[in-house]
């Protein structure tokens, strides 16, 4: 049978365009409809629809309109209502419909009421005459109408005026009509028990009615009275009932797939196990009847099987009887062991209730509850951890938990598009973060944070903002129990979007997230995650950051030392803020802008790429190819404290590369084809972190430049850098870097692992002997995502002497010795400044500060400074005050250098 | 109880959507397309039982379906209801429709939105299931098909 509903309904495209199905149909309608399936978008259906409800407006006002015409217009209303427009105003004429039309007008004005009107609508009111009178008509349509409306949708204080007409019908001649009022007067118990108190007496008539039907449907009422008072004295009746049923005494009628009406035998089960429950003597009445349904539902047919689930459940409620649990318990394995998905279903659900009151039964069914576990289907999975739940004990509690909490992880991730509202959703990830944790797939989060970043800004801010405030919320209350997961998950929404709150003062957040950093409990992993979140919102408030970055200045953690560095570098530099961390920049559109240089928190630099540090533009990856995106991204919570820490220290020395701590690749002839190992600069990134494929694929030279270039500019080196992205477990990097036109490419040692699964540093040292005022650079990022396949991604920077610079700490002697011994020397007058008491001082300390000298000593009007080009030559300068300008005398045993840090000078006291 | 009964294509387009709880309207819409969303995504193979989506009810309503073609016919009860039980009602609905329209097909559906209606009507009545009983289903619906006869020769 459903075999031929299938191949029908396959055919329909054919027959829409021959029509020859649907004879019949109204002009309007079936142009409606066609130019609906015609459309492509929902803007269009919408326009379509909105003309459509016009044009119906002014023919249901016309009053050249016929019934006919109005009983089409209410089938096209209900059309558009039913793909959700509204259509309110042709309520009214259904209502006329339904008072005034013929059989026919009336049958749709009701449907249409049923549909579009619920119970407490005022509307209604209108009807109730009409239905009182269809109630008394001898049409026999229209007693059915008005009972199937009442049934329907009836407002609950008119019950009363219509109560006496529905209560006649049970004695009508005809059992449709009897039927009908039986349900009408079980749906006014439902809704107004106290209205059918004294009809109890009638239903009782009902369960006796010569029509089965009928009975059947009094069994409805039955079912709920029982639950309220007992009824202990009809168990006979219901077991007779039962056994004539069982025995097939009913008309053959009443078989479906030669079972003997299975829902009523359905019904007949459960009020037996309700009347049989906790009562002996009661279930002693039944035993044999459900001995006998459970011998004769041995047919293989779908409704079958639903019998006897009802029987094994009724078993396992009445007072128990051995022989009949046997039999059940052999059912239920019939259940739980058949390859029909549906039945393993109800065979779960079956051991669940059943091993409240026998847990040994679920033992025989080990395997195949294990096995179900397992179970690529949803509800299956759902079902046996139900059953599980059931069967916890102290020996097994934490295996069914861990399974339990397998379940959960999984959860959010199928539901996360279905949540009705943005409070629901946001608190039910609340629920999952704090009570999942740490144990959390890290999908979840990653899911989670990524729904939240994707979303357009208009759509979804106010999902944003609910989740800033609910966050707000649970920041104020006790923090020390919350898994760490969460707190990172906190931290980046109040970093990415508290900014949309507007009601909440920011320095609040910041003070809120500066407590968390000060807890014991939160993990070194999180707080880089928590100054994350305080890096993107610390515009503007530079003096709650500057304290928070002097008192971290001092961490053991050199991860947040470097940060707080970046911090405070940020916080003091709007433009450069503003640049690295474009605020509300959808994601997609952020493009990859180059380099931030930071200085290191100790003697080298650190350079980060700012999109790949700050994981708001982690898209940007797509730059090379979409496929990386997606991984990437998906990845994106964790690369939030991704960066690429690139060290530079550049050395020019006139023929050779020197690079420390890094193996020299290329000499002053090329290439040099070293084969022995290479010596790790701090430590291996341990095995278990990093994925296998990363150091082959790190330790491959990416690619040789020509030799000819190679020799075109031998005093000017630079050298590469980094490496080692390596995220997830498929990606590795090897880096090129092109300086002034030169290329050398070297191999990376992953150094240092900031961040144990996604994270890798390489520190690669550079260092510059030749000084000049500035110096740009572009390298390029390859990364593998696969074996075999390459991507690359171009950035730039700049560096200037100024970045090179160190202090040079000397005795005061020391300095004398050195001062003479040096040649070449500058001298400049120099801006004073005069703002504060002491001049002289101020202004050392002002270049102190900027430029990393080192003051030596301060005689009178006269200072002696010192510094040094990191790794390379040292520069003195001595200043003295002269009227209002500061003389400044520099000396260096390199010709460019003092012009170099004379520059820097004149331009870190002109911007002070 | 059911507490809805919902009728959609392989495109999540609503065929025939009937409630017999209170909904919004907009509420409704959503409880369509999140079904929709549920059922699609089963396979074949899996069961045609689904916990209810958390938009009706929670954890006392359940949506059993059965997937024909190009329809997807879904009940949504309450734990007071068979799931086998509904499963065949389901059936036996579908192959009303079948006898009713000679081959029923998505079309009938769309076209006579109200017939199907009326068919409904008869098997369900406010949520509860008023006939299982096939010819009993289809008589009654004869019965008023006469009607409509009449009043068609009577102009």
């Amino acid at each position: 049978m459903s075999d031929v509903v299938e191949k029908t309904l396959t055919a329909l495209p054919a027959l829409f365009d021959s029509q020859t199905g649907a004879a019949k149909i109204t002009n309007r309608l079936r142009q409606l409809i066609k130019s609906i399936t015609e459309l492509t978008s929902k803007h269009e259906e919408e326009n379509l629809i909105k003309q459509e409800l016009s044009a119906m407006k002014e023919q249901v006002s016309s009053p050249n309109t016929t019934m006919k015409q109005m009983r089409e217009i209410m089938v096209r209303a209900m059309y558009c209502e039913m793909l959700g427009y509204d259509a309110s105003f042709t309520y009214i004429h259904a209502i006329k419909l339904a008072q005034q039309g013929g059989v026919l007008e009336k049958r749709v004005g009701y449907l249409a009421v049923s549909l579009f009107l619920n119970e407490g609508h005022e509307l209604l009111l209108l009807l109730v005459n009409t239905v009182l009178k269809d109630l008394q008509s001898t049409n026999l349509i229209e007693a059915c109408m008005a009972l199937t409306v009442v049934a329907q949708v009836f407002p609950k204080d008119m019950i009363p005026a219509v109560l006496p007409l529905v209560e006649d019908k049970l004695s009508h001649p005809k059992e449709i009509i009897r039927r009908k009022a039986v349900l009408a007067l079980y749906k006014f118990y439902l809704i107004a028990p106290n209205q059918v108190q004294h009809i109890h007496a009638k239903f009782r008539k009902a369960l006796c009615d010569k029509d089965p039907g009928v009975m059947t449907s009094s069994l409805h009422i039955y079912l709920q009275l029982i639950r309220v008072n007992s009824y202990k004295d009809l168990t006979g009746s219901f077991v007779t009932i039962l056994k004539q049923v069982v025995g097939g005494k009913l008309p053959l009628d009443f078989n479906y797939h030669s079972v003997p009406a299975p829902w009523l035998q359905i019904q007949l089960l459960r009020i037996l196990s309700l009347l049989g429950k906790e009562d002996q003597s009661t279930s002693e009445l039944m035993y044999e009847v459900l001995d006998e349904s459970l011998r004769r539902a041995e047919m293989n047919h779908n409704i079958t099987y639903a019998i006897l689930y009802e029987c094994v459940k009724a078993v396992y409620t009445i007072h128990p009887k051995a022989e009949l649990l046997e039999k059940a318990a052999r059912c239920i394995g019939n259940f739980v062991l058949s390859p029909k998905i549906n039945l393993k279903y109800l065979g779960l659900k079956a051991l669940t209730y059943v091993v409240q009151h026998d847990a040994k039964l679920a033992l025989q069914h080990q395997m195949t509850i294990i096995e179900c576990l397992d179970h690529s289907d949803f509800t299956i999975k759902r079902e046996t951890l139900e059953l599980l739940f059931r069967i916890t004990n102290a020996q097994n509690v934490t295996v069914i938990i861990e399974k339990m909490l397998d379940f959960l992880c999984y959860v959010p991730i199928k539901t996360l598009t279905f949540a009705p509202d943005n409070s629901w959703f946001i608190q039910t990830m609340n629920d999952v973060f704090s009570i999942g944790g740490d144990l959390l797939q890290q999908d979840v989060p990653n899911n989670f944070l990524r729904l939240l970043a994707e979303g357009k800004p208009e759509e979804d801010d106010q999902l944003r903002l609910y989740a800033v405030d609910s966050y707000l919320t649970v920041l104020k209350g006790h923090t020390s129990h919350l898994p760490q997961c969460f707190l990172q998950v906190m931290s980046w929404v109040l970093g990415e979007y508290a900014h949309l709150q507007e009601s909440v003062d920011q320095r609040e957040v910041i003070q809120f997230l500066t407590q968390l950093l000060d807890q014991r409990s939160v993990s070194s992993e999180t707080r880089v995650w928590i100054l994350s979140a305080l890096t993107k919102i610390s515009e503007g408030q530079t003096d709650l950051i500057l304290d928070l970055a002097e008192s971290l200045s001092s961490s053991q953690d050199t991860v947040l030392r470097q940060q707080a560095q970046e911090l405070r570098h940020l916080s003091q530099d709007s433009q450069l803020h503003e640049w690295a961390l474009p605020r509300g920049a959808p994601w997609d559109s952020i493009e990859v802008a180059g380099l931030i240089v930071f200085p290191y928190y100790d003697k080298l630099f650190l350079l980060k790429l700012h999109y790949v540090t700050f994981g708001t533009s982690v898209k940007t990856f797509n730059l090379a190819e979409p496929k990386i995106t997606f991984s990437r991204y998906s990845n994106f919570f964790r690369c939030t404290c991704i960066c690429l820490y690139i060290n530079f220290v550049y050395h020019f020395s006139s023929s050779t590369l020197i690079l420390e701590g890094v193996k020299r690749v290329w000499g002053k002839d090329g290439y040099l084809p070293q084969k022995e190992a290479t010596a790790p600069l701090v430590d291996e990134p341990s095995a278990a972190v990093q994925p296998p494929g990363q150091h082959e694929a790190a330790e491959r030279i990416e690619s040789r430049p020509e030799p000819s270039t190679q020799n075109q500019d031998k005093q000017q080196l630079a050298s590469s850098l980094f490496v080692g992205l390596g995220v997830g477990s498929s990606m590795s990097l090897v880096r090129k870097l092109y300086y002034d036109g030169f290329t050398v490419s070297l191999r990376g040692n992953v150094v240092d692992c900031l961040e144990a699964r996604s994270t890798s540093v390489c520190h690669y040292a550079l260092l510059m002997d030749d000084p000049h005022t500035n110096v740009s650079f572009t390298g390029t990022v390859s990364y593998q995502t696969q074996p075999g396949h390459t991507n690359t991604l171009p950035f730039s920077g700049t560096l200037s002497t100024a970045d090179f610079i160190r202090p040079l700490v000397v005795t005061t002697e020391e300095y004398g010795k050195l001062w003479l011994s040096l040649s070449h020397d500058v001298k400049q007058n120099l801006k004073l400044l005069t703002d504060a008491g002491d001049p002289l001082r101020t202004t050392l300390n002002a270049l102190k500060d900027a430029l990393q000298l080192h003051v030596v000593d301060i005689i009178g009007s006269e200072g002696i400074v010192a510094c040094r080009l990191l790794s390379g030559a040292p520069c003195l300068l001595h200043c003295r005050v002269n009227g209002t300008a500061l003389a400044m005398w520099l000396r260096s045993p390199h010709p460019a250098l003092p012009d170099c840090i004379l520059y820097h000078c004149q331009r870190a006291l002109t911007h002070h | 109880m059911i507490k809805a009964i919902l009728i959609f294509n392989n495109h999540g387009k609503p065929r025939l959507i009937r409630f017999y709880q209170y909904f919004a309207e907009d509420m409704q819409q959503q409880i369509i397309r999140e079904t929709f969303h549920l059922v699609s995504k089963r396979d074949d193979n899996v069961c045609n039982f689904l916990e209810g989506g958390s938009l009706i009810g929670g954890s006392d309503y359940k949506l059993i379906y059965r997937h024909y073609a190009t329809l997807y016919f879904v009940f949504c009860v309450d734990s007071s209801e068979s799931e086998l039980g509904i499963l065949d009602l389901i059936q036996v609905f579908v192959e009303t429709l079948d006898k009713c329209f000679e081959n029923v097909c998505e079309l009938d559906l769309i076209f006579h939105m109200d017939k199907v209606h009326y068919i409904l009507q008869e098997v369900v009545m406010g949520g509860m299931v008023l006939e299982t009983n096939m010819n009993e289903i289809v008589a009654q619906v004869e019965l008023q098909n006469r009607m409509e006869k009449s009043e068609a020769s009577d102009q």
